[in-house]
């Protein structure tokens, strides 16, 4: 049960960072415990809620089934990178006019996620934005304001 | 801040200038970026990471428990069993929804003698990291006996069924106990006019049988409890609950300590819906802090919340309800049988009380039991209790109404509860909306819509909950720059801070981006109740008015002062305007508001208001819920094409925050309709204890869902405020059955309503 550390290099939110990390550590696990990143959250640890979503490289994943050490390299981006300074993100601005959270547990996972979806498909049908965001738990608030709040940042009209 | 206004404003709350208004939450910045801090977010320097190790056992004695091997694995600080806890004093401790013996609550937190579920707490570890800590609790060594478990509620109440706790007898509606030990730990029963006179009198009786599952609230945040055992033996508690209060006031008599001893802040919550009332890291933690002296964070993960914190009761219910051929209810008869978990305290009370309360039904009789089985102590859930009994009852009613050939929503308007109203509970009706709910769903556009296709049905069901007030505190000093921070004791778990700064800048008549609201601790604010009950807009809300008033008082009184003039001739106008008597050359005298909070420093110093209310009042909820359904006859699964929510809401005072508790709470009984289940074995293992396997409904399951709110302001709140976050959960399963029934003919009679269920009672059907 010896713990080995290693050293991992990568870019999280546009800034390049050297940390030590247990081997054993998630990437979520080192971005909360070893950087103090707690923008992403642990819902359920094994891929299942979605809380935990980052885009590494361009892709989103849930961060509690990537490992520390395999972020070598990589580009991260997480929650606490989306607004530049002050200036919140349409995106985030809808789930805010939209009253898109209740709890709030599981929205950075929800921005992550549709931030992405919007980056592919600029325009997406309801039926787009709810398969793609399936892979997101929210008990809170039935979905339905989350999906107006994607639509709202995408230019459609809201009713 | 950025203002959004959807919608324009109803009627009923056109008299406000910001109530029914939906200005974007005082905390919403910090919740989409990342910023705002959650239980499990918090680090502490010298801060310890802590573990608990839990049964594989459904039922078992301990016999030994061996901890030296962890103990000595480097890394590891500590580790504690129920042997280190001082001896539970035998006395009630309220719970927030409710009251619990206190040697109980410690057992749940920590095992003692027996092990009473999969998944009970054993021992604690305290580590320099979690991952040693995980390693450590391999290394305690447990022998068990193992015993029979009991699981299901109906094995539970036979005379002879294997007993969880020696000790516990059934305690009678006269308040006798039973004789000899029980699983059943009481039976109430209430009772209106003559059952047996009233089925004399119906035309139709029907009699139905139901068997609901456990079913968990499903928070996306797990528990969490941080604690500091200062040298000076205070406690600081940092935790995610629906009550800090109910939180120091479990863990101090459990480590018997004085409540002013303990400091509990409430972090940002992830979600609670009644599970995070109950402590069950918060004094494992302090424990673990005391012996180790420096900081220590408890995580659950995923299975660990599944396993061994609050579902709902697992049921079995029986109801009988007779009509006249004219539609008129003659006769309601419930059987509830509810299981409680390993301890005594299932909503079966409440969800007793709410069963047949939407109708004015004459004759009456409802008997509940509570009954210990070997499973997880049960939680309150939204509404707890009433989902079950209302899924029963709502369902016979719309049996009746099909066999007797009547419109369903005509049928309930023709019975239904109306001001003036007794239940057989006893508890009166004033002004409630229970029959403008009905009216505004027969007229919505999903109703009066036609409904196309094969396996497709529709169907509708009523909702009540009571909705309860009690304690709340608001504190709110005036800033020279007239903006005002207001300090709350209620955990904020879906935009209450809103709601209760919305009402204090009414009652003052300033914007609610003035009013700056924060939650703090337990030694910061007046003690206040648990979010939860649908009690904190009300009573929060209610104490933010009396504080308003306190602060227009006291500005009346400056103005004075400044004026030189009698208190009594001046005004504090809903416009925010302190008007007096005009001076001496026959000016006019005036202030604004941010005139006069501008001259506070320097005409007598600061102003605070201050309120602390205990409203025993409450405002009743009502809903009507409409949905259509598809049932692919060839796998069973259900899919949900339109759903309509209508529910009074009192008075509105933030929409989008009352329609995505609707929204919320379809979602919720939605799950609890279609797919939620606790899947236990004969042993007594959990077999769904993840998120995968526990299905709850993903965006891609729900269609939007159509909220409409109706405003009957309740006569017994400054502003007309009811409750709106439990009723919602209720109507869901009741209305689905009937779809289903509807779309295929089959009248289901278990929760969920799953495929397999769904498959079963198809080909039973065909053969």
């Amino acid at each position: 049960m010896a713990t080995e550390h290693i050293v991992v290099n990568c870019t999280i939110n546009g800034e390049s960072q050297t940390f030590l990390a247990n081997e054993r550590d998630s990437l979520l696990e080192a971005l909360r415990d070893r950087i103090g990143l707690t923008g992403a959250k642990e819902g359920c640890n094994n891929g299942n809620c979605g809380a935990c979503c980052v885009n590494m490289d361009g892709r989103i994943v849930n961060s509690c089934l990537v490992m520390a050490g395999e972020c070598e390299g990589s580009e991260i981006r997480t929650v606490e990178g989306l607004a530049m300074g002050d200036q919140l993100t349409p995106l985030q601005n809808a789930f805010l006019e939209q009253a898109a959270l209740q709890c709030g547990i599981c929205t950075p996972g929800f921005l992550v996620a549709a931030e992405a979806l919007l980056e592919q498909n600029p325009d997406p049908s309801e039926h787009e934005i709810r398969y793609w965001l399936a892979g997101n738990l929210c008990r809170c608030t039935g979905y339905d304001k989350i999906i107006k709040a994607v639509q709202q940042a995408a230019g459609q009209s809201v009713v | 801040m950025v203002t959004a206004q959807s919608q324009p404003q109803s009627k009923e709350t056109e008299q406000y200038n910001v109530i029914g208004t939906r200005p974007i939450r005082h905390d919403g910045v910090d919740k989409v970026t990342g910023a705002a801090q959650y239980g499990a977010d918090l680090n502490l320097p010298g801060m310890l990471a802590g573990r608990v190790l839990r049964s594989p056992h459904a039922h078992a004695r301990i016999v030994s428990i061996d901890t030296s091997k962890a103990e000595a694995l480097d890394g590891v600080k500590a580790v504690i069993t129920n042997a280190d806890f001082p001896r539970a004093a035998d006395a009630e401790i309220d719970t927030g929804e409710g009251t619990a013996n206190l040697r109980w609550v410690l057992d749940n937190v920590i095992a003692s003698d027996k092990v009473l579920y999969k998944g009970h707490a054993i021992a604690a570890v305290a580590a320099t990291d979690h991952h040693i800590a995980e390693d450590a609790l391999e290394l305690i060594e447990v022998e068990y006996e193992v015993l029979s478990p009991v699981l299901d509620v109906r094995d539970a109440m036979v005379d002879g069924s294997p007993l969880l706790h020696d000790s516990l007898h059934t305690r009678e509606l006269d308040g006798s106990t039973s004789d000899n030990a029980s699983n059943t730990a009481s039976h109430l029963q209430f009772t209106k006019g003559d059952i047996e006179e009233g089925f004399a009198e119906a035309d139709v009786v029907i009699e139905r049988e139901f068997e609901t599952s456990m079913a968990h609230q499903g928070y996306i945040e797990p528990h969490n409890g941080t604690a500091y055992w200062r040298a000076d033996g205070t406690l600081d508690v940092w935790t995610s609950t629906q009550g800090a209060f109910v939180v120091r006031d479990s863990v101090a008599p459990l480590l018997q300590l004085s409540p002013s001893q303990v400091k509990v802040t409430p972090m940002e919550i992830g979600g609670g819906f009644g599970g995070k009332i109950p402590v069950y890291l918060e004094p494992l933690a302090a424990l673990l802090s005391q012996k180790t002296g420096r900081p220590v964070k408890l995580t659950m993960n995923r299975e660990e919340v599944l396993l061994a914190t609050g579902p709902t009761s697992g049921t079995y219910m029986r109801v009988r309800m007779g009509a006249k051929n004219d539609g008129t209810i003659t006769a309601g008869e419930v059987h509830l049988a509810f299981e409680a978990g390993a301890y005594p305290g299932s909503p079966v009370g409440a969800g007793a009380m709410c069963s047949l309360a939407p109708y004015d039904i004459p004759n009456q009789k409802i008997d509940g039991y509570d009954v210990v089985v070997n499973k997880p102590k049960t939680a309150a859930y939204r509404a707890p209790g009433a989902p079950q009994a209302e899924f029963a009852t709502e369902s016979v009613l719309n049996e009746l109404a099909e066999q007797l050939g009547h419109d369903p929503l005509e049928m309930r308007l023709k019975n239904a509860s109306v001001e003036g109203n007794t239940t057989a509970a006893g508890m009166p009706f004033g002004v409630i909306g229970n029959v403008e709910c009905m009216t505004a769903a027969q007229e919505s556009p999903h109703w009066q819509s036609e409904l196309e296709g094969p396996n497709r049905g529709r169907g509708v069901a009523q909702g009540f909950w009571f909705n309860i007030g009690f304690e709340s505190s608001a504190y709110a000093q005036v800033n020279g720059d007239g903006t005002v921070p207001l300090v709350l004791g209620s955990t904020d778990i879906g935009g209450t801070r809103a709601s209760i700064a919305m009402q204090l800048a009414e009652t003052l008549g300033i914007s609610s981006d003035d009013v700056h609201p924060h939650v703090v601790d337990t030694n910061s604010v007046g003690y206040t109740q648990v979010t939860g009950g649908s009690r904190t807009t009300f009573a929060g809300g209610w104490a933010a008015y009396e504080c308003a008033m306190d602060i227009r008082k006291q500005m009346e009184q400056r103005a004075a002062q400044i004026w030189e003039c009698d208190a009594d001739d001046v005004a504090y106008g809903d416009d925010a305007i302190v008007r007096g008597p005009a001076d001496e050359d026959g000016n006019e005298r005036q202030f604004s508001f941010k005139e006069l909070a501008g001259q506070l420093a320097t005409s007598g110093g600061h102003i605070v208001g201050r309120a602390d209310v205990n409203k025993t009042s409450s405002g009743p909820a009502f809903a009507t819920h409409i949905v259509d359904v598809e049932v692919d006859p060839d796998t069973g699964k259900v899919d949900i094409l339109r759903y309509t929510a209508v529910q009074d809401a009192g008075t509105a005072i933030h929409p989008a925050y009352v329609e995505g508790q609707m929204q919320g709470g379809v979602a919720q009984g939605v799950g609890m309709a279609l797919n939620e289940e606790y899947f236990y074995d004969d042993s007594g293992d959990l077999k769904n204890a993840s998120l995968l396997d526990y299905r709850m409904p993903t965006a891609l399951d729900l269609p939007m869902i159509e909220p409409i709110i109706v405003e009957v302001p309740n006569p017994g709140h400054p502003y007309g405020v009811r409750g709106v976050g439990e009723v919602p959960i209720v109507p869901p399963a009741p209305a689905v059955r009937a779809a289903i029934a509807n779309a295929i003919g089959v009248h289901m009679t278990e929760l969920p309503m799953s495929p397999r269920a769904i498959l079963d009672a198809t080909v039973l059907d065909e053969s």
